[in-house]
């Protein structure tokens, strides 16, 4: 085994709806689908990326109380979690892939530095960054 | 025969709590502000687009994001034209023209009323602080480093005028001036 980072989880505010969008339309393949009573550890992985899971989670009682699973919710619904990084060989078809399934593409395919940037969110409010780095 | 108790009903947020759903709405307004900052954003707009009324739009939007909408778009405003005076040496009045403003003499002072320096002086600075190695964002992604130099503007500009011009703090219960 390598060691390393194996999975860093999002909170989203409906797993299916996650599901269908990082596997739909970012092109995510589901790694760990399990439930528990109402509890669903989900996490889905980069088809290039074994190594990395990306957990979509709700946030949820018993390990959260319902005030803080609300707070939780909104801070998600304000696009206030840390941003995302998808790094990408070509920015600009990968947009317009995204763009014709529906994804909300926040920042049109901008050139700085030798890299192409764009943005996108997904539909609980997490922010991404979708970067082509310069080559070399 | 025993029946099950009916789930509990769910919580009731209170009138004030905002609904995550109308956030992520009132986020996608903010979004395409972002997107588009040097295009014309009325109210209805903005509603239109987070499918509110324009009556709750702009309460709505300050209580989510602690800005009222034409401030957050000013800040974004200035962004873009900070990062252009930065690093382009795109003549000032298409800077002024391309981000939004109706005219070079608005821009430089709102400029000027927001930073305390004139689009030129801060172009000079910069320059000299780039060329001796500061401000170095180059790793970061290209959004993010230019939102790090997003002003902040915590009272309206023209408050910032007003008290600026008569010299008076604030007193400590003075309600802003949007």
């Amino acid at each position: 085994m390598s060691q390393g980072v194996g999975v860093v989880g999002l909170y989203v505010r409906d797993q299916e709806e996650a599901l269908k969008f990082y596997v739909d339309k970012v092109g995510f393949k589901v790694h760990t689908d399990v439930k528990n009573g109402d509890y669903r550890w989900l996490t889905v992985q980069h088809p290039e990326q074994p190594s990395f899971q990306l957990g979509l989670f709700t946030p949820s009682a018993p390990m959260l109380d319902a005030a803080t699973v609300r707070a939780v919710q909104e801070i998600v619904a304000k696009g206030a979690m840390p941003p995302l990084v998808l790094n990408v060989k070509d920015c600009r078809a990968a947009c317009e892939s995204m763009r014709g399934k529906g994804v909300e593409i926040t920042q049109e395919p901008t050139e700085r530095y030798g890299n192409v940037d764009a943005g996108f969110r997904d539909p609980s409010g997490n922010g991404w960054k979708m970067i082509q780095p310069a080559q070399g | 025969m025993t029946r099950k108790a009916p789930p509990a009903p769910a919580a009731e947020p209170t009138p004030a709590a905002p609904d995550p759903a109308l956030l992520r709405r009132l986020l996608r307004a903010r979004d395409r502000m972002d997107a588009a900052s040097h295009e014309e954003w009325p109210v209805n707009r903005l509603a239109r687009v987070s499918g509110v009324s324009e009556a709750h739009f702009a309460r709505s939007f300050k209580e989510a994001f602690g800005t009222p909408p034409h401030r957050y778009l000013l800040t974004r405003r200035l962004e873009r034209a900070l990062a252009l005076l930065r690093e382009t040496d795109t003549p000032i009045i298409d800077i002024a023209f391309a981000t939004g403003w109706g005219s070079l003499g608005t821009f430089g002072r709102t400029f000027r009323d927001i930073t305390g320096e004139s689009p030129g002086e801060f172009r000079a600075r910069t320059v000299r602080e780039m060329q001796a190695g500061a401000h170095d964002l180059r790793a970061v992604p290209a959004c993010i480093a230019a939102a790090v130099h997003r002003p902040h503007l915590a009272i309206a500009v023209s408050e910032k005028r007003r008290r600026e011009a008569t010299g008076n703090l604030p007193a400590p219960n003075e309600q802003e001036v949007p």
